[in-house]
């Protein structure tokens, strides 16, 4: 090509400059590392044999799953993600990606990640990752993300299954305490988005997303954070009854849901969400201005930030537990 | 006289990131060959190793 015929060269396709880099964050990375993290709890938790090469396959399929449907989330909310400054700067959005790649890597890797995970180690694994790509991308994407309030409380449903994915790929069952660990990290959800919700609500309404507090108002946001508080409370104390969790487990579940709840009384207690500030989502977590902190975003904060460093401990314990083999209590019997 | 340099390094930016993400792609169906390949290993093993008679 002569360097007149490139002067006259239409603008060069943006996915020609997109680099591998690029395609990595389709897949949410961040998520990603979360739910390989619970998933790997799930599968170690679950104490019975499985083949390291085996464990590590089943690790990587469900990452590439997660991965799968981060990237069908971003084609089909590109045009959501442009409205609002957290997620503008996403491959999509940014013009770096066109979204029918977006989209056919998802489901490249969806079929992919499905399929490996079944014929190396087994189907209810597999099975339940297919359900979890597909409720994702399509029943929390497509349908509840922009039709209801409760988007967040149905949809964590997806983000909540990779411990069960991880126990069934182990054992090739998955029993109550594979779903009690699921159940944590769905009463975990709410509360979680709804506090980064409180503070980002000007970047949700904006883009049209009926979050909780855009719809219902902050003092309802409120009100649920501290009712699905006390809901998770009772929930994450009880592996120590069915033979899941041992008493570091305990001493993590007990204290840290105490804090959770003092955390979540604050902010019911607070102004969080009343006096939004459009520049709040450019800033820093703690960069809170006077007013800000009158108005509780400090105390939003605060429990988003508790709320990972929780959810990180108590699957944390539980690995740990496993990983050491410290007996699990079982107050129940 | 700015437009052609700008369109050479477009270009070579383009070239960059082309080779990048080939590399990335033929790592990935590599790692994936060996992964079938290991997996073939584990789940055939103990068959192969202990035949019936």
């Amino acid at each position: 090509m002569t360097s007149d015929s490139a002067e006259t060269t239409p603008l060069r396709d943006s996915s020609e400059t997109a680099r591998w880099q690029d395609y990595f964050q389709l897949m949410k990375p961040r998520v990603m590392s979360l739910v390989v993290f619970t998933g790997l709890t799930g599968l170690l938790a679950a104490r019975a044999p499985i083949h390291p090469v085996l464990a590590a396959i089943a690790v990587l399929c469900i990452a590439v799953g997660a991965g799968a449907s981060g990237a069908l989330n971003m084609w089909y909310d590109a045009d959501i993600d442009q409205k609002m400054r957290r997620t503008r700067g996403r491959p999509v959005p940014a013009g770096k990606i066109k979204g029918e790649e977006a989209a056919s890597l998802g489901v490249v890797l969806s079929l992919l990640s499905v399929m490996f995970l079944g014929f190396a180690v087994n189907w209810l694994a597999a099975g339940l990752l297919a359900f979890t790509i597909v409720f994702y991308a399509v029943v929390y994407t497509m349908w509840l993300k922009r039709w209801t309030a409760q988007n967040i409380v149905i949809g964590g449903l997806a983000g909540a299954l990779p411990p069960a994915i991880g126990w069934a790929a182990a054992t090739g069952s998955a029993p109550l305490n594979a779903w009690l660990m699921v159940a944590i990290i769905f009463f975990w959800t709410p509360p979680h988005f709804w506090a980064l919700s409180l503070y980002v609500t000007t970047d949700y309404a904006k883009a049209g997303v009926p979050m909780l507090p855009v719809v219902k108002g902050a003092r309802e946001t409120r009100k649920q954070i501290l009712l699905y508080s006390l809901i998770l409370f009772p929930i994450c104390l009880s592996p120590v009854l069915t033979g899941l969790g041992g008493p570091i487990y305990l001493a993590v579940s007990g204290l840290g849901g105490l804090v959770f709840l003092l955390l979540a009384w604050r902010v019911f207690a607070s102004k969080a969400g009343d006096a939004a500030d459009p520049r709040v989502a450019d800033r820093a977590l703690y960069d809170v201005t006077e007013d800000e902190k009158a108005a509780g975003a400090k105390a939003a904060r605060n429990l988003f930030a508790f709320s990972i460093l929780y959810l990180f401990a108590l699957f944390a314990a539980l690995l740990g537990e496993a990983v050491t083999g410290v007996r699990p209590l079982e107050l129940l019997k | 006289m700015n437009q052609p340099v700008e369109t050479d390094a477009a270009q070579q930016a383009a070239k960059k990131a082309r080779d990048g993400r080939n590399l990335a792609l033929a790592l990935g169906l590599v790692a994936f060959v060996v992964l079938v390949f290991v997996v073939t290993l584990v789940r055939l093993g103990g068959n192969v190793a202990k035949p019936h008679i």
